[in-house]
């Protein structure tokens, strides 16, 4: 799967959500992160509901080196990942595993259809009962991230 | 009542609204969710699908139930002009057939217990059945570049919602070996009476990259809601009669 190699820069929030995540494992519905695009590590936001940053991670008490997490089952796929510490924090994950989409063997025509529609999205205030996203992946991902760092951990 | 579960690597939650819920009708459904995980899990190696990957089941002795899917998946191959194939990794996994189909049942295992209004929410796809305190179910699709917002709310009735895409893919990964088109749309929602045209359509479009929301249009019965890495979003005709706001 070295092929699939993937490489992403976190942003602190994504770890925190983490770290939240972790400390949350038991509890039935876990905290989701807040992350955008274009976010980079000095304009991260720390999700709402977090209430103790997780310190581990801003003072970092990590030792230097790479540690590969668990392979967890997306359902569609496993994933894997392992972490990168340089100089006590978490500088780097890279992809070991990740779920492929579906191989792809012919190409539906691509005529244009002028009764698609298009908007730029917009968040939308209102209370909802139930959310729809893929969420799996994510939660996959935080765990052998998880796994990864608590070998880190010194 | 609403009780939640990692069951498959991922949330479900049950959630009946029904005066006379009854906590032990709920347990029996995440009884039967944890079944179709040890059945069909390609990750278990006690599996039977596992078995059939080591053929030690032959294909003409599998359970009824994985006819059932098999049988589906079949035609699901053919809907999607191949873009859903649950033998693409080089060996039989059907995962992706599985989770709308155990939807499904557990839906209709509440139905047939007398409940009316209640929803089924296995890791973000899902069926909503009546109604909720006289009002329908309002549905938000998830904003695929922060997961705090919602981009869009429907109104739901006897519905099944599914996306397909990841938040993962559309933050910082950087993949050369990926195909282009793959990272181009971050989320493919797909809306429709059925929870597995709902499922499989959602998956196999997700899949197309840019083509998926035509592929959409042209499938009777369910309607979708693309969102590309620009946050622009593309819809079927059909796509606002769900749509509150």
């Amino acid at each position: 799967m070295v092929d699939r190699l993937k490489k992403i820069v976190l942003s602190v929030a994504v770890l925190s959500a983490f770290f939240l995540y972790s400390w949350h494992e038991r509890q039935e519905q876990a905290q989701l992160p807040t992350v955008s695009r274009h976010q980079n590590i000095s304009e991260v936001k720390t999700p709402s509901s977090s209430s103790a940053p997780p310190p581990d991670i801003l003072t970092g008490k990590y030792k230097d080196g790479t540690y590969t997490g668990d392979v967890t089952d997306a359902f569609y796929g496993n994933i894997q990942v392992s972490a990168v510490i340089s100089g006590g924090r978490l500088s780097d994950v890279v992809f070991l595993q990740y779920p492929n989409d579906r191989q792809t063997s012919i190409r539906i025509s691509t005529e244009s259809m002028p009764i698609l529609k298009q908007e730029a999205i917009e968040a939308q205030e209102a209370d909802v009962d139930i959310v729809s996203g893929a969420t799996d992946t994510s939660i996959a991902f935080r765990k052998s991230l998880k796994s990864a760092l608590d070998k880190a951990a010194l | 009542m609403k009780i939640t579960k990692i069951i498959m690597g991922m949330p479900i939650a049950i959630c009946v609204v029904d005066k006379a819920v009854d906590k032990k009708d709920i347990e029996s459904i995440f009884t039967f969710f944890k079944s179709v995980d040890k059945q069909f899990s390609p990750y278990r190696k006690t599996s039977e699908v596992s078995k059939i990957n080591r053929n030690e089941i032959l294909l003409s002795a599998v359970s009824d139930v994985m006819k059932e899917i098999l049988e589906l998946s079949i035609q699901t191959k053919k809907d999607t002009h191949g873009y859903f194939d649950v033998d693409a990794k080089g060996y039989f996994d059907p995962s992706g057939m599985v989770k709308g189909w155990a939807i499904e049942k557990a839906v209709k295992m509440l139905k047939k217990i007398g409940y009316k209004n209640f929803f089924i929410d296995a890791g973000g796809d899902m069926f909503v059945s009546g109604s909720k305190k006289g009002s329908l179910w309002n549905v938000g699709i998830r904003n695929p570049f922060n997961r705090d917002q919602i981009v869009k709310i429907l109104e739901l009735e006897n519905c099944a919602i599914a996306t397909s895409g990841t938040t993962i893919r559309g933050q910082h990964i950087v993949d050369p070996y990926h195909d282009k088109t793959l990272t181009e749309i971050v989320s493919m929602s797909v809306v429709g009476p059925s929870v597995i045209d709902a499922d499989r359509f959602a998956t196999a479009a997700f899949a197309m990259g840019r083509d998926g929301i035509s592929f959409i249009e042209s499938q009777e019965g369910v309607e979708g809601y693309m969102i590309d890495k620009h946050g622009m979003a593309t819809y079927t005709s059909g796509f606002t009669n769900y749509v509150l706001s």
